[in-house]
């Protein structure tokens, strides 16, 4: 259990991190968080590589979420208005100005198979061959997407939201 | 100037994130100087990189909430599993015992089963025994602990340790060595303020690595047992179930809890 605990404790900031960006609310993401904790160490003795660790914990997370995303979509209830409020909610964080809001607006108008990209690879600093890991595509796809990725979230902070279509996965 | 491969997408985006070698990053910089709009471009995506993982940066810096506390985790996830583990093995031992009475217990060799009974029959008839017992209740007293867990962890094979169960209300009064079919065992005596005794029974075997915990009651006894690592537990008490249950539920997070969990302890 020590041994759980030490290698676990110290990647709970960046899966917080990562719920966060996915979910936009605090208690959500904290949940997730929770869940994944729970299947990796539930699961803990079918991990096959200690170095694959990060990839493992996101992959769980990932998939935690997809999961939720698609139970919610099945009892068809709203998702994701509150995600967008609570971005543009003020005091949320204090440094927040129109310019950093609107990073978020950006990710948002991704799909999210691009958004965890973005934020596995730029945030996480998860190498890209992790990232492919957890995306589960290859490593060619993984340049090729984020290539994509990065120019959309470019065109529409220079465009402005209201060309882009409010997507939200 | 641009090196042997010409510049790629995936040039780029690694560039983007800082992560080419320097030789490659110099081509790329090249490659940019003469092609000033798709510079630009990856100013700004660089940029978009850093303005998001600002953005976010507080998320990771916050203190983490106790829900997520790994042993927090763990412990929560063992009680339910338990509780669920002993009530299914209740209900197995209530079926067991119908066929058994139903079929005189001829076709039944579930050997794990009985021998794992058995010490808990044997654990149980030591509690009656010694429990009573107002004059030499233990043969090495709570005062001498460490030489008494030391003597016994020796006769019994394993490394055992006796658990604190001050949180419980029961303080260690001592411990003994008992023969257990030809085996030697261990009994650990607590006591609580109203004078009950409650005793936990070790001893190695069990043709099981783990098991989940076992209830069984006689008379006014109750006992908990499991096989975990090697070694046989059972808690023993005047007790109902549900005030036995988290006693046993302790004892056993405290034989995980120290050190690694692959090697021995109790």
């Amino acid at each position: 259990m020590d041994e759980i605990a030490s290698l676990l404790e110290p990647q709970i900031p960046a899966l917080r991190r990562y719920a966060w960006a996915l979910l936009r609310d605090h208690e959500a993401a904290d949940d997730l968080v929770q869940d994944t904790l729970e299947r990796a160490i539930s699961r803990w003795g079918q991990r096959r590589h200690e170095g694959d660790l990060r990839a493992w914990l996101f992959t769980i997370e990932r998939n935690l979420f997809l999961n939720g995303l698609r139970q919610r979509k099945a009892r068809g209830t709203q998702v994701g208005e509150d995600a967008l409020n609570d971005v543009q909610a003020p005091g949320t964080n204090p440094e927040s100005h129109l310019g950093l809001r609107d990073v978020l607006m950006g990710l948002d108008a991704l799909s999210e198979e691009q958004r965890s990209l973005l934020l596995l690879v730029g945030v996480e600093d998860l190498s890209y061959e992790q990232a492919a890991k957890v995306l589960g595509i290859p490593l060619g796809t993984v340049m090729s997407r984020l290539s994509r990725a990065r120019a959309r979230l470019r065109e529409f902070m220079e465009n402005g939201r209201s060309t882009v279509l409010r997507r939200v996965k | 100037m641009t090196g042997e491969r010409p510049i790629g997408e995936d040039d780029l985006q690694a560039y983007v994130d800082g992560r080419l070698a320097s030789s490659r990053r110099e081509a790329v910089k090249a490659y940019l100087d003469d092609h000033p709009a798709l510079a630009d471009q990856v100013k700004q995506e660089i940029d978009l990189r850093e303005a998001l993982r600002a953005r976010l940066a507080f998320k990771a810096a916050e203190p983490v909430p106790s829900r997520l506390r790994v042993a927090n985790l763990v412990a929560a996830q063992r009680r339910p599993m338990h509780r669920r583990a002993a009530a299914v093995a209740a209900v197995v031992g209530l079926l067991i015992g119908g066929i058994l009475g139903a079929a005189g217990g001829v076709w039944w060799s579930g050997a794990s089963h009985v021998a794992g009974a058995s010490v808990a029959g044997n654990a149980i008839a030591a509690h009656r025994i010694y429990v009573s017992e107002r004059l030499h209740p233990v043969e090495v007293p709570a005062e001498q602990e460490a030489h008494l867990v030391q003597w016994l962890s020796r006769r019994v094979g394993k490394p055992l340790t006796a658990p604190n169960l001050t949180a419980q209300g029961y303080r260690l009064i001592g411990g003994r060595l008992l023969p257990d079919s030809g085996e030697a065992a261990a009994l650990f005596m607590y006591e609580n303020a109203g004078g009950n005794r409650l005793t936990l029974y070790a001893r190695s075997g069990g043709a099981e690595a783990q098991t989940s915990f076992r209830f069984e009651s006689r008379d006014d006894v109750s006992a908990f047992s499991w096989i975990d690592n090697g070694l046989s537990y059972v808690v023993t008490a005047k007790a109902e179930r549900a005030q036995l249950l988290p006693i046993a539920e302790t004892i056993y997070q405290q034989f995980e809890a120290p050190g690694d969990p692959a090697k021995g302890r109790l």
